[in-house]
């Protein structure tokens, strides 16, 4: 790694830690139960909106009507953006004339967007209406992070109330997480990005002369429009000049900000954040990965505020930084050190003032290696998925830091809202297991952990687990699921369990040589999103209903506290030890096999 | 149920009003007001005709210009209706065969140069489109131009050095030359 690398980590990290305590305190008062300066802003427009829908906004919902709640929007959002997609070609602001998609790719999409996953298909600029990107995509990468924060916020008054019925209300916490936190900072990274030069408009493709013509070999089709074939069956080719290049336009900035800040991840362009008009220079590159674990991270610090004790945000902070930073120097390094296999053809990986160096396949220059890294790592970790390089070009080591932070859960950062009630899971275990050692009944914020509490947290800790491993064991003993596979031996296998992984953690990212829109994996991935999504939130809203139904126990000799590096430290150990003995076995078939083929080959001089 | 039910379709439909439409709107027309160049495609315009964008790269192979990153878009590279990488795993032997071949196209056209190919050079880029190459890629090639287009070395560096950017705020990213409009400026008659 060189100095500039540690630089822009160092950068990097430094402002996004000093964003977490103004926009944590911000959130704190967005949803707090009292009105304050902050939610008089919007006082009239919020009233309005109530008022349009039926809504009173002081129901107090138990668990189950909050659950209800947040389950039919989700699936009404599933049907309106399956809807957009099959009618596109009827339908306006299609100046591309792109026709219906197909429906399991439809519904894999709807599926995808309403669970915050953001796994895509498809192509953006190939495939989807501006109507389609902006109604039904964009509104749902809204809709899924403020339904993200809204749970959470929910969860927390379960540890914050006492002997109470209720949750708060889900409208409202939907509205306040739409009016008051993602809509304002959206607009503002939106003008930001255009600045920097991602486009903004509702114009059709620009086709524009090329400097030098190329010429390229296409099929030879008969009047049917089939490809003719010669008398041996190839294909019959002709040579095509290419004199022009067609711009792709829409108005990519203002879904690109939401999609980054809601750890959505779904580009409006096939190559997401690696697309010069959806990343154009460095400074876009560092607002789009601040954005991905800015809310996350700030969240921390909500949370503590809310139940009334920082140090209670802070600590879980600091288990995700604790697992982040080294997970994250440990890929920058593998990147920079370049592929081996490459070294002996004459090919100059050595980092200097001049180039980037290192693995320099699928990654663009202005971000050169560890700008590809930071994001790598941010958006794996965060459950976000947009990426500005192609992990599936990673070399072993380093597309294994992506997969793995997805495999722990999405608790490290995790995804806006639902990273945090992960960690809750995963907290509540710990400190189940501290008290089975000691023999007491475990309390967390001085609530006591009894059996239902700890059957819901392992719920939400093991369904995500339990998804990974059986979808990637379907997809494996399926010949349909193999034909995706786009490269030979260990690395194949690795794009079948990072697709699988990605989307039973609501995560998004893809080792994208894998060929996923087939109605086999469209239906696999689509039943993994869903089910990781849905029936977990829904454990953690009954961990929270029982939770606040409860009175609370003073502190006392024998309270395990939850803020010191003690409990740090016993926090990291149980999420890597549940992630690492559920994941190990998968992952040495694939990226640590690979890594151990690698070095054997150079060794013997191939 | 119901009276969820009616409530989950109405705050959808005004909030897919406000986050699917206004907020799109309101984004485009002040995109449009304050950085209307940028919001456009940062479009290149010689003699009033856009040229290309200075954000979006072009395929080169004619030794007289300068080559970008090898670009991984099908049918043809630099396809920039079809964005795409090759997302090829690193030890995939097609990688280490399109390398080969790459390099074996930029000694081609210059056998007279031996040093080690920078690295950027013969590998496919994330999007396929990436504008730039490092400043080492551009160096590697400084000689074969100069030579080919008959002009001395000194008024090659001049060029490559007016579009290369450095680490933007001296921190973020890294320094990367634009090779679209180097060509271009290779191309425009002596004085412009």
């Amino acid at each position: 790694m060189t100095t500039n690398d540690y630089f822009q980590i160092g950068l990097y990290l430094v402002v996004l830690l000093l964003l977490v305590k103004p926009l944590g305190s911000y959130m704190a008062a967005v949803f707090s139960d009292t009105p304050n300066r902050v939610t008089r802003i919007g006082a009239g427009s919020e009233r309005l909106i109530y008022r349009l829908c039926g809504i009173r906004a002081d129901e107090d919902m138990g668990w189950k009507r909050y659950a209800l709640a947040m389950l039919l929007f989700n699936v009404l959002g599933v049907l309106v953006v399956y809807a957009l997609q099959r009618l596109q070609l009827w339908l306006p602001l299609n100046p591309q004339h792109f026709g219906a998609v197909s429906p399991d790719s439809s519904i894999n999409t709807a599926i995808s967007f309403a669970t915050n996953t953001n796994w895509q298909g498809y192509g953006g600029e190939s495939t989807m209406s501006y109507l389609t990107q902006m109604l039904g995509l964009a509104v749902q990468n809204f809709l899924s992070a403020a339904t993200g924060i809204a749970v959470l916020i929910a969860v927390i008054r379960g540890f914050s109330r006492r002997s109470a019925k209720g949750l708060g209300n889900f409208w409202v916490d939907l509205t306040r997480s739409t009016l008051y936190l993602l809509l304002p900072l959206s607009l503002v990274l939106t003008l930001l990005l255009v600045s920097q030069g991602v486009v903004q408009n509702f114009k059709p493709y620009l086709s524009v002369p090329v400097v030098q013509a190329s010429t390229v070999s296409e099929p030879v089709l008969d009047a049917a429009g089939n490809p003719e074939k010669d008398a041996a069956g190839n294909a019959v080719m002709k040579p095509v000049q290419v004199s022009t290049q067609t711009l792709p336009m829409g108005p990519a900035a203002s879904q690109i900000a939401i999609k980054q800040l809601g750890t959505n991840g779904g580009g409006f362009f096939n190559v997401n954040s690696a697309h010069p008009f959806e990343n154009p220079t460095p400074l876009s590159n560092f607002l789009e990965m601040l954005s991905i674990l800015l809310i996350p991270a700030a969240l921390c610090y909500t949370f503590g505020a809310m139940v009334g004790d920082p140090r209670q945000g802070w600590s879980l902070l600091a288990v995700m930084l604790v697992i982040f930073i080294p997970l994250l120097l440990i890929c920058t390094a593998a990147e920079q050190a370049g592929n081996p296999l490459l070294t002996h053809l004459g090919v100059d990986q050595h980092a200097s003032a001049m180039q980037a160096g290192g693995n320099m396949e699928g990654k663009e220059t202005r971000f050169g290696i560890v700008n590809s890294t930071i994001w790598a790592t941010a958006t794996t970790a965060a459950s976000n998925g947009s990426v500005n390089a192609m992990h599936d070009s990673f070399t072993p080591i380093g597309g294994l830091i992506p997969m793995g932070l997805m495999q722990l859960g999405e608790v490290v950062f995790g995804g806006v809202g639902s990273g945090l009630y992960g960690m809750f899971a995963f907290a509540v275990v710990a400190v189940f297991i501290a008290g089975l050692m000691v023999g007491r009944t475990p309390e967390y914020l001085g609530k006591k952990i009894e059996a239902f509490e700890m059957k819901m947290a392992s719920l939400a800790v093991l369904i995500p687990c339990a998804l990974a491993l059986i979808g990637t064991a379907i997809a494996v003993m399926s010949a349909t699921g193999v034909e995706g596979i786009a490269n030979p031996g260990a690395h194949g296998f690795s794009e079948m369990l990072y697709a699988v992984s990605s989307a039973s953690n609501n995560n998004g990212s893809a080792f994208a040589g894998l060929s996923a829109n087939t109605p086999f994996w469209n239906v696999l991935l689509g039943v993994c999103m869903f089910l990781a999504r849905f029936p977990l939130a829904i454990a953690m809203l009954a961990m929270a209903g029982a939770l606040a139904a409860k009175r609370h126990v003073p502190e006392s000799a024998g309270t395990l506290p939850t803020h010191t590096p003690l409990f740090v430290t016993l926090l990291v150990c149980v999420v890597i030890v549940v992630g690492a003995l559920t994941f190990l076995p998968a992952d040495a078939l694939g990226p640590i096999a690979e890594q151990l083929m690698s070095a054997h080959s150079i060794s013997l001089g191939h | 149920m119901f009276k969820l039910l009616r409530q989950s379709f109405m705050l959808l439909l005004v909030l897919t009003m406000i986050t699917g439409a206004l907020y799109p709107l309101a984004a485009t027309g002040l995109a449009q007001l304050v950085f209307p160049h940028q919001a456009n495609g940062s479009l290149i315009v010689r003699d009033g005709k856009p040229v290309g964008s200075s954000l979006i790269g072009q395929s080169f192979t004619d030794p007289k210009y300068f080559w970008g990153r090898p670009s991984a878009t099908s049918p043809n590279p630099y396809n920039a209706a079809s964005s795409s990488g090759s997302n090829q795993g690193p030890t995939n032997p097609a990688l280490a065969d399109a390398v080969k071949q790459r390099i074996d196209a930029l000694r081609a056209v210059d056998p007279a140069n031996t040093a080690p190919v920078p690295v950027d050079l013969v590998t496919a880029s994330a999007s396929g489109l990436d504008p730039q190459i490092s400043p080492a890629a551009a160096q590697y090639q400084v000689a074969r131009v100069a030579r080919l287009r008959h002009l001395s070395l000194a008024q090659v560096q001049s060029l490559v050095r007016r579009y290369t950017q450095g680490r933007q705020l001296g921190i973020l990213g890294e320094p990367r030359v634009n090779v679209l409009q180097l060509n271009l400026a290779l191309d425009a008659p002596a004085g412009q």
